[in-house]
């Protein structure tokens, strides 16, 4: 790329001088932190005596017991398994949402598809924490207009708030607010297929839903795999909105999720040691996801590729 | 909802027959599952937006006794309860989420476009190891690096501050990675090195040539910061315990999490929600032209 005429001292050092701020946050705020919570991870506190005076709490070596002590938590696993059943209803619902809605936009002779787009990716700035909110007084049986129309039907009105409704409840939160977002990535890669690409499968008579099953979602399905990706590390990483839903209902815990047990163990608990180790196992774990999942999709581009 | 689409399309079609001679009729007709569609997703999407704002309005007595849909008559009381709520310190959390948004954004972009333009343009030893262990940042759950921050932070002091809340969302790594697919696209090899034949310094081209040509991608990502760090819950929640200086989303946590108990605090709860959600949404609706939301997919395809 540079012709190396004026290969000056200044060109050589300027990529290293632009990188510099990235590189100190990067360090304090990145590396030092994962670090430091790695080296907790194996540290515990040794109590002698009764516990008081200066030098009674001292911090020791604690090897592999906090990941021990972790992998056979029931409050840990059973966390993970409830983000799992959220996750197998969010993931699923939230992306067909949105390649419908993206496949609809992208059709011929649709109108108001500005407004209906606009409207569908609002949620997106509305904060996690509102949106649940919002959700969670629409739930609430004194003010909640479902309530208000089934009451009227004389109907039976489920607790939406308790039991299996709960996972629905809050699935339906994160699709509201996730939908609108992928919708527009993949909305966005639709429209840049070249238009002559259906041309020929119209002249050969193909439906509109067979040109967008045949040949739009093949054609996004790069974006489709990204949003796949993307949506799961978010869904396993749920925090904001079942701790706003926690003060109108006693069915979510305080360790409702895996994100929630971390915290609720560092600062409710004060162990920081134990908090630490799971952190880690989470990060490890999202770590390893993330690298069979990029892994097992360049694969598959390969492959397509080749045919 | 659905005539009313289809009434409008026929005058449409009827009012701009350029377009429609010479196609057969049956083309001239709306699509009508797709329209529908859309507008039962617009409807769902608008549903709890609409719920709060016409809560908003509604008396502590009204809420629980009037239909959810019908507006009330409350709206200007809720408005002075919620601001006389604890001497105003409502208005007290919207200023400093919109501090923390904007300052964080805006030096987030500036560390964002100084990066990507590095990674973009120059080639030197080191480029994609920086690049990748910068990427590994996106797939950290925010917890992982808030607790250890925290810790940190709390060595050296600085819990409980402003500075406790900006400084770590600075660094952005998706914002690193939509500057550099942007310079990438935006700045040519060739006018750089034109720059530099000129005798032009590398901060000089930067500032001068690159900078300007980069602006439209820039814009996107401090929308995408600032909403991100306008909407960020957890950080403050770990950092913050004196509620001067909360966001607004702790701010109205916490005062959901007082209110949940006592249904007379609900409309202040509820205000609360509605006022907190009009700067983003009039934000949206005014900027949402400006946003290449095709870099998203640019950045998703590559």
């Amino acid at each position: 790329m540079t012709s190396g005429r004026r290969q000056s001292y200044g060109v050589k050092g300027a990529p290293y001088a632009f990188l510099i701020p990235a590189t100190v946050l990067f360090t304090l705020f990145f590396a030092l932190p994962i670090g430091y919570a790695v080296w907790l991870s194996f540290r515990k506190v040794k109590v002698s005596g009764l516990g008081l005076g200066a030098g009674a709490r001292k911090e020791v070596w604690a090897g592999f017991r906090n990941y021990s002590d972790a992998l056979t938590d029931s409050e840990l696993i059973d966390g993970a398994l409830r983000v799992l059943g959220y996750g197998c209803i969010v993931v699923p619902v939230m992306l067909g949402l949105a390649l419908l809605f993206a496949l609809m936009l992208d059709s011929d002779k649709v109108r108001l598809a500005p407004f209906t787009r606009l409207a569908i990716f609002l949620p997106y700035a509305i904060p996690g924490v509102v949106a649940a909110l919002l959700w969670g007084f629409l739930y609430l049986p004194d003010v909640s207009p479902f309530h208000f129309v089934l009451d009227r039907l004389d109907l039976p009105q489920p607790d939406l708030l308790d039991g299996g409704p709960l996972y629905l409840a809050l699935s339906n939160i994160a699709v509201w607010g996730g939908t609108g977002f992928n919708m527009i990535v993949i909305y966005t890669s639709l429209q840049a297929i070249p238009a002559e690409v259906y041309e020929a499968a119209k002249l050969d008579g193909a439906t509109p839903l067979q040109i967008a099953l045949r040949i739009k979602v093949p054609m996004v399905a790069p974006s489709l795999v990204l949003t796949f990706f993307f949506s799961i590390i978010a869904t396993l990483q749920v925090f904001n909105e079942p701790t706003t839903l926690k003060p109108l209902t006693n069915s979510v815990s305080t360790t409702w999720s895996p994100l929630m047990k971390v915290y609720q163990d560092a600062f409710g608990k004060g162990d920081i040691y134990a908090a630490a180790a799971q952190a880690t196992i989470i990060a490890l774990a999202t770590l390893l996801l993330s690298f069979g999942f990029l892994r097992a999709a360049n694969r598959r581009q390969k492959q397509e590729a080749a045919r | 909802m659905s005539s009313l689409a289809v009434g409008k399309a026929d005058t449409a079609a009827g009012t701009t027959p350029g377009t429609a001679q010479d196609r057969p009729p049956l083309r001239r007709r709306i699509a009508l599952v797709p329209t529908i569609t859309l507008l039962l997703g617009a409807v769902y999407c608008l549903l709890p937006v609409a719920w709060v704002v016409i809560a908003a309005t509604k008396s502590g007595s009204e809420l629980f006794s009037t239909f959810t849909f019908l507006p009330g008559s409350g709206f200007a009381d809720n408005f002075s309860d919620l601001s006389a709520y604890r001497d105003g310190v409502y208005w007290q959390w919207m200023g400093n989420s919109a501090l923390y948004a904007v300052l964080g954004a805006l030096l987030s972009t500036c560390v964002s476009a100084f990066s990507g333009y590095a990674l973009a343009i120059y080639r030197f030893r080191g480029r994609e190891t920086m690049f990748n262990v910068l990427l590994a940042g996106v797939l950290m759950p925010p917890i992982i690096l808030a607790i250890p921050q925290y810790l940190l932070l709390a060595k050296a002091d600085l819990t409980d501050s402003y500075l406790s809340v900006l400084l770590p969302q600075i660094l952005s790594p998706y914002g690193v990675y939509l500057s550099r697919i942007y310079a990438a696209a935006a700045v040519p090899a060739d006018v750089v090195e034109a720059g530099r034949m000129d005798g032009a310094s590398e901060w000089r081209i930067f500032t001068r040539v690159a900078l300007p040509m980069m602006v439209p991608g820039m814009v996107t990502v401090f929308l995408f910061q600032f909403v991100a760090i306008w909407n960020n819950f957890l950080l403050p929640y770990i950092m913050l315990s004196d509620d001067e200086k909360f966001p607004i989303t702790l701010g109205l946590y916490t005062l959901l999490e007082q209110g949940a108990n006592t249904p007379a605090l609900y409309t202040l709860v509820i205000t609360g929600a509605f006022l907190a959600v009009i700067p983003l949404v009039a934000l949206f609706l005014v900027i949402q032209r400006f946003w290449s939301l095709d870099l998203l997919s640019g950045a998703v395809k590559s």
